[in-house]
């Protein structure tokens, strides 16, 4: 297939072929990071701009590493250090940005929609890097090839997605998705904190994390996100922990083969036990080394597409 | 369009056991000898290559494969239409004698990028080139020491090579 897209915004408007095309191009990639020369010329001479009015680690380092593996020339902003804080607004701070040439800008904001406001006045190309609780693509896309490289498919697997589904845009791209391609999802947490009426995405809804935990061939954790609650919307984090953590009893339960994911960072004792999180059936870290290798392909593509 | 046919299965295959004895002629020392098959009609020949090797000497010649996308020089014009392959070289190319095998030789521009390619896997002691077909308009200064058929051709004209492998049948083709 060819792609023809110029901006990664969501998997809402990807269709399963585009997807299937991001992961097979990602495996390509994956090898890179094991040579000598960890470099490719692929994006010489592009510009690309890692624009994050949020806090990140991990995605933001994932990004500009990829970027600099392709031989990108990168520069990264962020909120606090931003004409932002001086009153400027987002719309001047990003088409600045775009008159020192940059072609790609990868944009993190606490508000859901804003990569899309951005990408339709801009020439440059943009990747959503998170925005709010709507979409998160990239890290979907890690954890759909490394659900794939671990599993050698993924049509017809059952993934459980445990936690705060209300606030997370990472549950939100996943189940756009694994959907997409055929597997089976269901949505685990307190009824506080899954959104009404998301059935209508295909996804099954349950609130007991025990009566899952044996049929399901991923079980995927997401962190409390205590930034985005405005209101206590359960009892304690001991209460939480207890209903819907991952302990070394409940891990007991699981087909032998069930992956153990996070997208990160972990609240350890929380989400998962330390035992759970390090453990052999966790594959937490493959999902960081994999974030490299699928965002070094959503870059090539997007940026390093036809003028 | 017109078509012709350049070489039928038999030619093929002569012509890549010619161009073994050429290699096993020129290369008396085969303990650093390696073949690289460029993706992906390359990589075939190369396999073929290697078992020609393997029948007249009765040793097998290391091999890999290298796919030269990220490494273009028209990702710009041509970005949307590059589907990248797999790289796989698993041994040390430090001092390694490789014989790079292509399908079709024309710009010289797919050669250029493999051979960058090869160069951020280490220092081999030297490359040399091997194609089934050369067919002229060189357009960067490169010359290859293996040719199983020269074909002056027109810009207009193609040359398709259609192997068993991926294509069901062997046969080189003019369009």
């Amino acid at each position: 297939m060819k792609w023809n897209r110029k901006h990664l915004l969501g998997l809402e408007d990807l269709s399963q072929e585009e997807i299937e095309y991001i992961l097979k191009t990602a495996e390509s990639f994956k090898d890179i990071s094991i040579r000598p020369i960890k470099k490719v010329p692929a994006l010489r001479g592009k510009t690309i701009a890692t624009v994050f009015f949020e806090p990140s680690t991990r995605t933001r380092t994932s990004f500009e590493l990829a970027a600099k593996r392709l031989s990108a020339d990168t520069l990264s902003i962020t909120a606090i250090a931003s004409s932002v804080v001086k009153g400027e607004s987002l719309k001047d701070t990003v088409r600045n940005l775009e008159a020192l040439k940059v072609d790609c800008m990868i944009v993190r904001h606490e508000c859901s929609g804003v990569p899309h406001l951005i990408s339709r006045y801009l020439e440059a190309s943009v990747v959503n890097a998170g925005d709010g609780s709507h979409e998160h693509p990239t890290q979907a896309l890690v954890d759909l090839f490394t659900i794939l490289e671990k599993k050698k498919t993924l049509e017809g697997l059952k993934v459980v997605i445990v936690g705060d589904i209300l606030h997370s845009r990472v549950a939100r791209s996943n189940i756009f998705g694994m959907t997409k391609l055929r597997m089976n999802v269901q949505v685990v947490g307190p009824r506080t904190l899954i959104p009404k009426e998301i059935e209508r995405l295909g996804v099954s809804v349950s609130h007991r994390l025990d009566d899952v935990i044996p049929e399901a061939d991923v079980l995927m954790f997401l962190r409390i996100q205590s930034e985005r609650q405005k209101k206590n919307l359960f009892p304690s984090l001991r209460e939480y922990s207890e209903n819907y953590g991952m302990s070394i009893q409940r891990l007991k339960n699981t087909k032998p083969d069930c992956l153990i994911m996070h997208p990160g960072p972990i609240n350890r004792g929380i989400e998962l036990a330390s035992e759970v999180a390090d453990g052999p059936q966790s594959v937490i870290l493959d999902q960081v080394t994999n974030g490299l290798a699928v965002r070094m392909a959503v870059l090539f593509l997007v940026a390093g597409g036809g003028e | 369009m017109e078509k012709s046919k350049l070489m039928d299965a038999q030619t093929l295959s002569r012509t890549l056991m010619r161009i073994s004895h050429e290699i096993l002629e020129r290369n008396k020392d085969l303990s650093n000898l390696v073949l690289i098959g460029i993706q992906t009609r390359g990589t075939h020949l190369a396999k073929r290559i290697q078992k020609n090797l393997s029948t007249i000497e009765g040793i097998k010649i290391p091999m890999g494969y290298l796919d030269i996308s990220l490494y273009r020089d028209d990702l710009n014009q041509k970005g949307a239409e590059i589907k990248v392959q797999k790289t796989e070289i698993s041994f040390d190319l430090n001092g390694k004698n490789i014989i790079l095998v292509d399908d079709v030789l024309f710009s010289g521009r797919t050669i250029r990028a493999a051979i960058d390619e090869l160069m951020d896997f280490g220092r081999p002691e030297r490359i040399q080139l091997a194609v089934l077909i050369d067919r002229g308009h060189r357009e960067l200064p490169i010359r290859p020491d293996y040719v199983g058929k020269n074909v002056p051709t027109s810009l207009k004209e193609e040359i398709q090579l259609f192997l068993t492998e991926v294509d069901g049948k062997d046969e080189v083709e003019l369009r």
